[in-house]
């Protein structure tokens, strides 16, 4: 912390940063329901420490936002939500992560199990290239081993409007899933991600690959989502950020600084660090 | 240092830097014909000697005892795609399962020692396959048959297939796993439906470059399926093979014998062209987006 202060000298007072871009949406009622109940969690890539004693609470249906610069742990954050940091070998853990005050790193957990509660959507859209649009939506459900046609049909369709993606594919279902274009494979991997009806949905920078309008596009159906589903979502978009979350969290090497309403961490943060990077300043 | 540096070479320069890239272009281009013109003088000389006595009977007949006209290789030809089919059984799930084991499975060191030993079998001259199956299930079993044949072959082909299908999943984006795991799908059914899936183009050229491999090899059958004159009625006898059978025949004293192994010789050039072929037309297209 030391350090990061004298790299940045001199922060000279805020007048209302972001202001006119920003559209924040209310600030969470303090008695939200919590989803994620996390302390003290700190995570390790071998010998190199990645996350430092994280203590978070995440709200049920509430879209929240992690922010910070490149390398500060956020996408690794994202990943320990549903366990798939460890596809990294040699990672370990310390702390509580609880999901409805289930705690997700017991021994008795599966990672599967945790995974089918905690859905992820990706940086890089990933269709499966063998499948088509329908197979791709419904690859979660078949293979879990669900047979039933009707159902299956009924929740192709059903995810595929959440995704707000119905209108344009329904007439070429059988198309392969990658020959849909950047945005719209976005939205396929959104839909099914939605189709295994998770608790949670995680998104690591979702519109970074994309041109404006998909961005909008994908950024309205998060808002949407808000309703049924708890969103939590990396991005290194600050208006974003602010367009779209309810709660912003801000780390840096590893830390947590701040973490508040969306509006006040952009219009009034407490910390000088936050300030600094959600004016701009660094990062 | 001398005075006269100029980027701007003179018209002596420029002449001699035009003849330098003539010639070393006239001989990279002579090398690289120099690699296309074997495979052109084998076809034409294939054909040329072994055309003329190809005809319908060479498929259909048995050799013919020495002195009598015609005969074919029927026997060979069944016994050398019998062979082949036997050695896909063996090398095709060890192969392809050690290629899944090293992709997706096994510490970097594991992976180190698994890989070295595969490439160093890869290296093994294929007669000493053909010691290794004679020693050990032609001497306890105390005959030649199809099956050491095809054993023989079997292990020949399973680090060829091991090693390809490893470099064929592991062009597999990660994206694709992290995926169907964050899609709650389990390990095992992400290897199979997914991963394998993706890559089976890779895969089955992987396969069918080593089966075009070992169809061509004549030293590890010596000692194990030895060859026959006649049809084998079971995989526990003797079987022939069509490398076998050129081999018996053009080493033997007889003309027509010669003609006939020229024959057989053009036959599985052009099985092993076609394997070829089609492991070009399949991976005319692998790359993963």
């Amino acid at each position: 912390m030391a350090d990061l202060n004298r790299s940045i000298p001199a922060v000279p007072p805020v007048t209302a940063p972001l202001a006119g871009r920003a559209a924040p949406v209310p600030a969470p009622a303090d008695e939200a329901e919590v989803a994620f109940d996390i302390r003290d969690f700190s995570l390790w890539y071998g010998t190199l420490q990645a996350l430092f004693d994280v203590t978070i609470r995440i709200p049920a249906r509430q879209v929240t936002a992690i922010i910070g610069p490149s390398g500060c742990g956020k996408s690794t954050f994202l990943r320990a939500l549903n366990r798939m940091h460890e596809l990294t070998p040699g990672t370990r853990i310390t702390g509580t992560l609880l999901l409805h005050g289930e705690d997700l790193y017991s021994p008795a957990i599966d990672p599967t199990h945790v995974r089918r509660r905690v859905g992820m959507v990706f940086q890089k859209s990933n269709p499966f290239p063998t499948m088509s649009i329908a197979e791709n939506v419904l690859a979660g459900l078949r293979l879990n081993g669900v047979r039933d046609k009707a159902f299956l049909r009924e929740r192709l369709e059903q995810s595929l409007r959440m995704a707000a993606l119905w209108d344009e594919v329904k007439d070429i279902l059988g198309r392969p899933g990658v020959s849909l274009s950047g945005g719209q494979q976005q939205r396929v991997c959104i839909a099914r991600a939605l189709a295994v009806e998770p608790e949670i949905l995680l998104m690591d920078e979702p519109c970074s690959a994309l041109d404006p309008i998909a961005t909008a596009k994908i950024e309205e159906l998060i808002r949407d989502l808000r309703t049924r589903y708890t969103v939590v979502i990396v991005t290194h978009n600050m208006q974003q950020a602010a367009r779209l979350s309810d709660r912003t969290a801000f780390f840096y090497l590893g830390k947590l600084v701040e973490y508040d309403a969306t509006r006040t961490i952009f219009m009034n943060p407490a910390n000088r660090q936050t300030e600094a990077y959600v004016s701009g300043r660094f990062g | 240092m001398p005075a006269t540096i100029s980027i701007h070479p003179s018209a002596a320069q420029q002449a001699r830097r035009r003849w330098t890239n003539q010639a070393m272009s006239a001989v990279l281009l002579a090398c690289a014909l120099a690699v296309m013109a074997p495979l052109f003088l084998v076809l034409y000389y294939l054909i040329r000697e072994g055309a003329t006595s190809l005809d319908w009977h060479f498929f259909t007949q048995l050799p013919k005892p020495t002195g009598e006209a015609g005969g074919g290789m029927a026997n060979a030809i069944v016994g050398t795609l019998t062979l082949l089919a036997m050695a896909a059984g063996i090398g095709v799930p060890f192969g392809v399962m050690g290629g899944i084991y090293l992709a997706e499975y096994g510490s970097d060191r594991a992976n180190d020692w698994l890989r070295f030993a595969a490439d160093v079998l890869n290296g093994v001259p294929s007669i000493v396959w053909g010691m290794v199956v004679y020693a050990l299930l032609v001497v306890p079993f105390k005959t030649f048959s199809a099956y050491a044949g095809g054993v023989a072959l079997g292990m020949m082909m399973i680090p060829l297939v091991m090693r390809t299908t490893e470099e064929v999943l592991v062009l597999v984006p990660q994206g694709y796993r992290e995926a169907a795991l964050a899609l709650g799908i389990a390990r095992w059914r992400i290897i199979v439906v997914i991963v394998v899936r993706t890559a089976l183009k890779g895969i089955v050229t992987g396969v069918l470059v080593a089966l075009a491999r070992v169809a061509g090899e004549t030293a590890p059958l010596l000692f194990t399926a030895l060859g026959n004159s006649f049809w084998s009625h079971r995989l526990s006898e003797p079987i022939a093979a069509l490398p076998l059978q050129i081999f018996t025949y053009a080493i033997s004293p007889y003309d027509d014998w010669h003609r006939q192994a020229w024959a057989g010789a053009l036959v599985l050039m052009a099985m092993i062209l076609l394997i070829n072929l089609i492991v070009r037309v399949l991976s005319r297209e692998r790359r993963f987006t």
